[in-house]
C-alpha cells in the first residue's frame, strides 16, 4: 500500500475532481463531504510519505512502470515531503471552512467550487511531487487554470484582475516552458536527477544560462516577486472569501518551492553564485519586495489589499533566505515557506469569517470586534504575534534563522531589511489589534458619543465550521514555533544541500 | 549577416512571433487583442520546441521497422530518425494553451456583461467613476 502513495495522493484528488460535477449534478449538497473525504486521502498518503521519508531516505515511484530517464519519476524526498503534507493540510481546512462562505458568495456553485478546488490541490501536490521538469509545467497550469477560474467568480473587480493575471501567469509559465525547451536542447532530457548529473558539465553553455534565466524569471512572475507581482494584489483581494483562502497561502510559496528545486536540485548551488550572480541580483530584489511590501501594506485601509502586500514582503523573505546561499539562511526559508503558509492562511480564514459576519474589511470596521467575535480575534492576535516575530509563535524561528542566514553571509542591509520589515508588520497589526480592544465602546472616532448611539454589543461568533479552521491554524502557529527545532533535524537540514 | 539570421532560422521567427505578442500583450488596450498576444506568445513557443525535434537529412519518423523479427536485424542509427518528445510534449503545451484560451474567453464575457465593453481604458475609467457607465452604455 505504502508504495502506491505517491500515486495515491495525485489519483485520488483528480479522479475525485471529475466526480464532482456528476455527483452535484443531482446532489449539490452532497459536494462538500465527498470533497472533504477526497481530500482526507492525500492528506493520509502525504503524512504516510513523509513519515517514509523521514525514516528511510528519499524514494520515488515509477510511473506507468516506466524507469526514470525515460518515464515520468514522481520524487518524494524531505523537501517535497513537507510541502506535501502543507498542502494537503491547507487544502483540507479551506475545504472544511469554504462552507458558509461558499453559500454567501458562490451560492449554487457548490460543484463548480469544489471541482476547481481539488483540481487546485491536485496541481499544486503534482508540482511539487514530480520529478520532471515538463510535468511541473503541466501541473503548474493546472493549478493556474483552476485558480482563475475560481477568482473570476469574486467581486465588482474580479473578472478584470483574472484576465489580467491569465495574461500575466501564462507569460510566466511561458517563460517557464521555455527553459524546459533550452535545458532539454542542451542535454535531452527532463528528469531532475538526471539533468542534475548531466548539468555541471555543461554550466557554460549559452544555452543552459539562458534556460536559468527563463526559469528564475517565470518561477518569479508566479510567486510575484516584487516588480513581477502587479497581479497579486487585485487577484487576491477581490477573489471570493473561501478561494482567497485556498489559493493565497499556496500558490506562492509552491512556486518558491519551485525556485528552490532549480537553484539546488537541478542546478548546483554553486551555479547561482559563481557562474551567474543570480544570488545576488535575487537578494536586492527581495529587499526592494519586502521593503515596497511593507510600504504599500502601510498605505491600504482594506485588510484583505493589506494582507496580500505582507504577502509580497513574505516572498521577500523567502527569496532573501535563497539568496543568501548558506545553511541558516535556506533553512530559514524553508521553514518560512511553512510558517508563512499558516501564518496567511490564518489570516484570510479570519478575513473571511469576519466579512461572512456582514462587517466590513475596513480597519475602523475593527472597532470593538472582540466583543463580537472573541475567538476569531484572539486567533488574529495569535496570527499578528506570529506576524511580528513574538517568539511562542512560529514567526519568530523563521525570521531568526533568516537574520542568521544573512549575518553569516554578512549582508548587513539584508539583516536591516528584516528586522525593520519585522517592526512594519507590528505597526500594522498593532493598529488593527488597538481597534478592536482598546477602542472606546460606541463611539469611536468621534470621542463624545451621544446616549441614544450606546448599542448593546452582542456576541455574533462566526459559524462552527470556520471557528474550527481558525481555532486549528492559531493552535498550529503556536505549536510550530516550539516544534521548529524537531522539524528542522528531521526534515529540512536534509532538504539543505550538504555543500552548505 | 543574413546568413548568420537563415542558419538559424528558426529561432528568429521563434523570437519576432514572441515579441509579436509580448508587444500585443503589453501595448495594446483592447482585451481581446491581449488574447490573441497570448496566443501567439504560446504559439511562437510551440513552433520553438517543433524546431528543435527537426534533423536534416532524410530522418524520418521513429517508427522502427524490422524490430524484433530475430535475425536481420540491423544496427537503429538515431540520425535516422526525428525526435519524437517535443512533439509529443507540444501535444500538452496545445491543450493547455487552449485551455487557457477557453478560461480567458469566458473572462472576457464576465467583463462584457459587466461593463458593456472590452476596451481597458473604458473599464478603468468606468471603475473609477461608476457614473460614466450610464454614458458609454
Amino acid at each position: 500500500m505504502i508504495d502506491q502513495f505517491p500515486a495515491l495522493i495525485i489519483v485520488a484528488p483528480l479522479l475525485g475532481a471529475f466526480l464532482t460535477p456528476i455527483i452535484g449534478w443531482r446532489y449539490r449538497q452532497l459536494c462538500r463531504p465527498w470533497a472533504l473525504m477526497i481530500l482526507a486521502i492525500p492528506l493520509y498518503a502525504a503524512g504516510g510519505a513523509l513519515l517514509q521519508v523521514i525514516r528511510s531516505g528519499p524514494f520515488g515511484y515509477n510511473l506507468g512502470g516506466w524507469a526514470p530517464p525515460w518515464g515520468i519519476e514522481y520524487r518524494i524526498d524531505h523537501l517535497s515531503g513537507l510541502m506535501l503534507v502543507l498542502i494537503a493540510a491547507i487544502g483540507l481546512l479551506a475545504a472544511i471552512n469554504a462552507k458558509p462562505g461558499v453559500s454567501m458568495d458562490l451560492k449554487g456553485k457548490e460543484p463548480h467550487f469544489y471541482t476547481l478546488l481539488l483540481l487546485q490541490i491536485t496541481g499544486l501536490m503534482g508540482i511539487v511531487i514530480t520529478g520532471d521538469l515538463f510535468n511541473i509545467f503541466v501541473f503548474l497550469e493546472i493549478s493556474s487554470l483552476s485558480g482563475y477560474g475560481l477568482i473570476a467568480h469574486g467581486e465588482d473587480g474580479a473578472p478584470m484582475a483574472t484576465f489580467n493575471y491569465i495574461i500575466i501567469g501564462t507569460i510566466g509559465a511561458s517563460f517557464y516552458l521555455l527553459g524546459v525547451g533550452y535545458l532539454y536542447m542542451a542535454t535531452g532530457s527532463l528528469n531532475i536527477a538526471d539533468l542534475a548529473a548531466i548539468l555541471p558539465n555543461l554550466y557554460h553553455s549559452k544555452m543552459i544560462l539562458v534556460g536559468f534565466a527563463f526559469f528564475t524569471t517565470g518561477v518569479a512572475i508566479k510567486m510575484g516577486l516584487f516588480p513581477l507581482h502587479v497581479w497579486m494584489p487585485d487577484a487576491y483581494t477581490t477573489a471570493p472569501g473561501p478561494v482567497s483562502t485556498l489559493i493565497a497561502p499556496l500558490m506562492t510559496k509552491v512556486a518558491a518551492y519551485i525556485m528552490i528545486r532549480i537553484m539546488f536540485t537541478l542546478f548546483q548551488p554553486d551555479f547561482s553564485i559563481s557562474v551567474v550572480p543570480v544570488a545576488t541580483i535575487l537578494g536586492w530584489m527581495a529587499v526592494v519586495a519586502i521593503i515596497v511590501g511593507g510600504i504599500k501594506a502601510l498605505a491600504q485601509t482594506d485588510i484583505k489589499r493589506m494582507v496580500t502586500y505582507i504577502m509580497i514582503a513574505e516572498v521577500g523573505y523567502i527569496v532573501m533566505g535563497v539568496s543568501v546561499m548558506n545553511r541558516p539562511g535556506l533553512t530559514g526559508a524553508i521553514l518560512h515557506i511553512v510558517n508563512d503558509a499558516c501564518m496567511i492562511f490564518g489570516l484570510f480564514l479570519i478575513i473571511g469569517a469576519i466579512s461572512y459576519k456582514g462587517h466590513g474589511r475596513e480597519i475602523y470596521h475593527f472597532q470593538n470586534l472582540n466583543k463580537k467575535m472573541p475567538f476569531t480575534m484572539a486567533a488574529f492576535v495569535i496570527v499578528a504575534l506570529s506576524m511580528c516575530g513574538i517568539p511562542p509563535a512560529c514567526g519568530f524561528f523563521s525570521k531568526w534563522y533568516l537574520i542568521m542566514g544573512t549575518i553569516v553571509a554578512k549582508q548587513w542591509v539584508f539583516s536591516i531589511t528584516l528586522l525593520c520589515s519585522s517592526l512594519v508588520n507590528a505597526v500594522l497589526f498593532f493598529r488593527i489589534i488597538e481597534k478592536a480592544y482598546l477602542a472606546p465602546l460606541g463611539g469611536g472616532a468621534h470621542g463624545h458619543d451621544d446616549d441614544h448611539e450606546e448599542e448593546v454589543i452582542v456576541r455574533d461568533e462566526a459559524p462552527a465550521s470556520m471557528l474550527i479552521p481558525i481555532l486549528i491554524t492559531a493552535a498550529i502557529i503556536i505549536i510550530l514555533g516550539p516544534l521548529s527545532g524537531k522539524i528542522i533535524a528531521a526534515v529540512i537540514q536534509h532538504a539543505v544541500p550538504a555543500a552548505f | 549577416m543574413l546568413e548568420y539570421i537563415l542558419a538559424k532560422y528558426n529561432f528568429w521567427i521563434y523570437v519576432v512571433l514572441m515579441m509579436i505578442g509580448l508587444y500585443a500583450m503589453m501595448g495594446k488596450r483592447n482585451l481581446v487583442k491581449k488574447l490573441i498576444g497570448m496566443n501567439i506568445f504560446q504559439t511562437s513557443i510551440i513552433l520553438f520546441f517543433v524546431s528543435i525535434g527537426v534533423k536534416k537529412g532524410g530522418a524520418t519518423v521513429p517508427i522502427i521497422m524490422g524490430h524484433g523479427h530475430g535475425h536481420g536485424q540491423h544496427l537503429i542509427k538515431v540520425a535516422d530518425y526525428l525526435n519524437p518528445l517535443p512533439h509529443v510534449l507540444m501535444l500538452t503545451a496545445i491543450v493547455v494553451s487552449i485551455a487557457t484560451t477557453g478560461v480567458a474567453l469566458a473572462t472576457l464575457i464576465l467583463i462584457y456583461k459587466r461593463y458593456h465593453t472590452l476596451e481597458e481604458d473604458e473599464i478603468l475609467a468606468i471603475r473609477k467613476d461608476p457614473s460614466s457607465y450610464k454614458t458609454l452604455g
